[in-house]
């Protein structure tokens, strides 16, 4: 029996991390539309006026409402447009080379699901075809994740299921296990997670990290009041830009043993995720009769 | 300073731009040459006509079983170098050379070229049009500490070069296909962009997260699949990210 390398160790669900905070950003402005403390975009504002990163791949805007489009922000009026999570898939890792080819960015930010702060460090320790990427990826800011969807997967939760036009949400957010909706007009509606379960991407149900463990810095909402979020700061660079952007006032923290839910919350989530997913790497071994689906953990 | 390791660079049906991608990585590369390598063969690089005996041999290009020369050095190389290595899309999966059907002067019978993998059993892959200077140059250290570093640098090594040699093992044809294939069919895309930003000829968009390949663009590099963080992820190798690349920064110095 091969061994598949995805055997995750009792205690590693949280990743490597040197800090942990509960945090918000300081910048109203940034609050009023971010998705939980702001962090990420108060974080990619520092680096960008403090010339720490020249540019952040981030979800942009699209044609159509809570569409993302990966977006490559220079100013901190196109990060601005990039705040609050849309609850679908952008493939930001999609504009790694060409942020340092068309758009001559020399010190790369990117923000990303956990799978994406995957796709970044394995393209730099095995660049393929993402020629002269390693060494330009200044900052990678990881967002927690559970699951994803298919853009069409949402647009029938919001509107078959919640009864609410894409044109009139003004937030989607996962948590207390539930899907919730906000309208503009002040509406909410709320799903639980039963029914948004069999519109999730497929791909996510092998997928072993729930809060980014391979980010510079990572932030969720779980673990932290409402309004504030869970930070970990993971490697030597995430920590040098955490402690300047504290210095500098960016954010007010707690310590995240004197907040609630606190860390336990997130480690529970963490291994429930890992566990689950775990177990479907499993059955797809011994999917179909003597005939298994692929395990991209074992080999290509 | 530990002894160096022999390599050499075997030129079949390629473009040159495999080697070109190697020397740019300019004052990596003479670090290498001066501490972990002497290159004993290589077109206009080293004054040798016949293959000698190797430690690494960098293949790069396919080859045309037309031509009796190439066939009987692709051979050779086998016999000569200890690890041999698919360096590029060409010598890996055929890649534009998939293409010829001959017709071209002087030699318009030269029109069927093969992947050295379908001739000669290769331990190593590295696939890309061109392959990405910086995947080179860590092969390159990770080679040299697997022949020549400490035990627990070997372990790193080995550990390192799984995947290149799992794809080796895979086979000798490649498409952007594989992306439908063996990522999408198989329940496994998540929609990262790791594809489409491999893409050596811009032939995958994303349409609502999932990849979309212009077949007709397509040249067969290889480089989308074995970019995908769905075709391998070895956590054992990647979580130390921070630690690999110090090591090799460090070891370029
Ligand atoms: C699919 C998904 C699932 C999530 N699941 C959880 C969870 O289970 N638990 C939890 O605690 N947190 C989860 N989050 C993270 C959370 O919703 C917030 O995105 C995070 O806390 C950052 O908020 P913020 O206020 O710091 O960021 P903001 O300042 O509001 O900025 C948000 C950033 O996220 C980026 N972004 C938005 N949508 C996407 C997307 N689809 N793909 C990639 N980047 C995107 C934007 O570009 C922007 O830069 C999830 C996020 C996503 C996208
Ligand atoms: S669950 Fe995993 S695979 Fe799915 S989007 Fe989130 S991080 Fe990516
Ligand atoms: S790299 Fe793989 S997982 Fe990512 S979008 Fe492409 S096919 Fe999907
Ligand atoms: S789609 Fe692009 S990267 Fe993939 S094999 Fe074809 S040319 Fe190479």
């Amino acid at each position: 029996m091969e061994r598949s390398s995805e055997v995750m160790e009792m205690g590693t669900e949280l990743g490597k991390y040197k800090t942990c905070v509960s945090a918000r950003s300081t910048n109203k402005e940034i609050l009023k539309k971010s998705q939980d403390g702001g962090i990420v975009t108060q974080l990619f504002a520092y680096a960008l006026e403090e010339g720490i990163i020249d540019g952040a791949i981030v979800a942009g805007q699209s044609d159509e409402p809570y569409r993302p489009r990966p977006f490559i922000a220079t100013t901190v009026e196109e990060l601005m447009t990039s705040r609050g999570t849309r609850y679908n898939i952008s493939p930001n890792v999609s504009f790694i080379k060409e942020a340092t080819r068309s758009y001559g960015l020399d010190k790369v930010g990117i923000v990303g699901t956990p799978c994406q702060m995957q796709a970044v460090r394995k393209g730099q320790l095995y660049p393929f075809g993402w020629r002269d990427v390693d060494s330009k990826i200044a900052l990678a800011v990881g967002i927690f994740c559970m699951e994803n969807f298919p853009y069409q997967s949402i647009k029938q939760l919001v509107e078959d299921h919640a009864g609410v036009k894409m044109e009139s949400v003004k937030k989607m957010d996962i948590g207390k296990g539930k899907f919730w909706v906000y309208t503009e007009r002040g509406a909410v509606v709320q799903l639980p997670l039963k029914v948004t379960h069999k519109y999730e991407q497929p791909g996510c149900h092998v997928c072993l990290d729930y809060v980014a463990n391979l980010a510079d810095v990572s932030t969720g909402s779980v673990g932290s009041p409402d309004g504030w979020s869970t930070v970990f700061v993971r490697t030597t660079n995430g920590d040098n830009i955490w402690a300047k952007a504290i210095a500098a006032g960016c954010f007010e923290t707690k310590p995240i043993d004197q907040v609630k839910p606190g860390l336990e919350l997130v480690s529970k989530l963490a291994n429930e995720k890992i566990t689950k997913n775990q177990k479907t790497v499993e059955e797809r071994a011994k999917f179909g009769v003597n005939k298994a689906l692929r395990n991209p953990y074992i080999k290509p | 300073m530990a002894e160096k390791i022999t390599v050499g660079h075997v030129h079949m049906s390629g473009c040159t731009g495999c080697l070109v991608s190697l020397a740019d990585n300019a004052e990596g590369l003479l670090t290498i040459l001066d501490k972990y390598a002497d290159l004993v063969y290589g077109l206009t690089l080293a004054d040798v006509r016949h293959i000698p005996k190797m430690d690494v041999a960098l293949v790069e290009g396919s080859v045309c079983i037309q031509d009796k020369l190439s066939v009987q050095e692709i051979k050779e190389t086998r016999e000569k170098a200890a690890v041999v290595v698919a360096v590029g899309g060409c010598a890996c999966y055929g890649n534009i050379t998939r293409f010829g059907r001959g017709g071209q002067p002087n030699q318009p019978q030269h029109e069927s070229f093969l992947p050295i993998g379908d001739l000669i059993k290769v331990d190593v892959y590295i696939p890309g049009c061109a392959p990405c200077p910086q995947l080179i140059r860590n092969v390159c250290v990770m080679a040299y500490l697997l022949l020549k570093g400490t035990k627990e640098q070997q372990e790193l090594a080995t550990k390192y070069l799984t995947p290149l040699m799992q794809l080796a093992e895979r086979g000798t044809e490649a498409c952007g296909c594989d992306l439908m294939i063996d990522v999408i069919n198989q329940g496994l895309c998540m929609g990262c962009g790791s594809c489409a930003a491999a893409c050596p000829v811009r032939a995958i968009t994303h349409e609502y997260g999932k990849p979309n390949v212009n077949r007709e663009m397509c040249i067969k590099c290889g480089a989308c699949y074995a970019q995908c963080p769905r075709s391998f992820f070895n956590f054992d190798v990647i979580t130390e990210f921070e630690g690999i690349m110090e090591l090799i920064d460090g070891a370029l110095k």
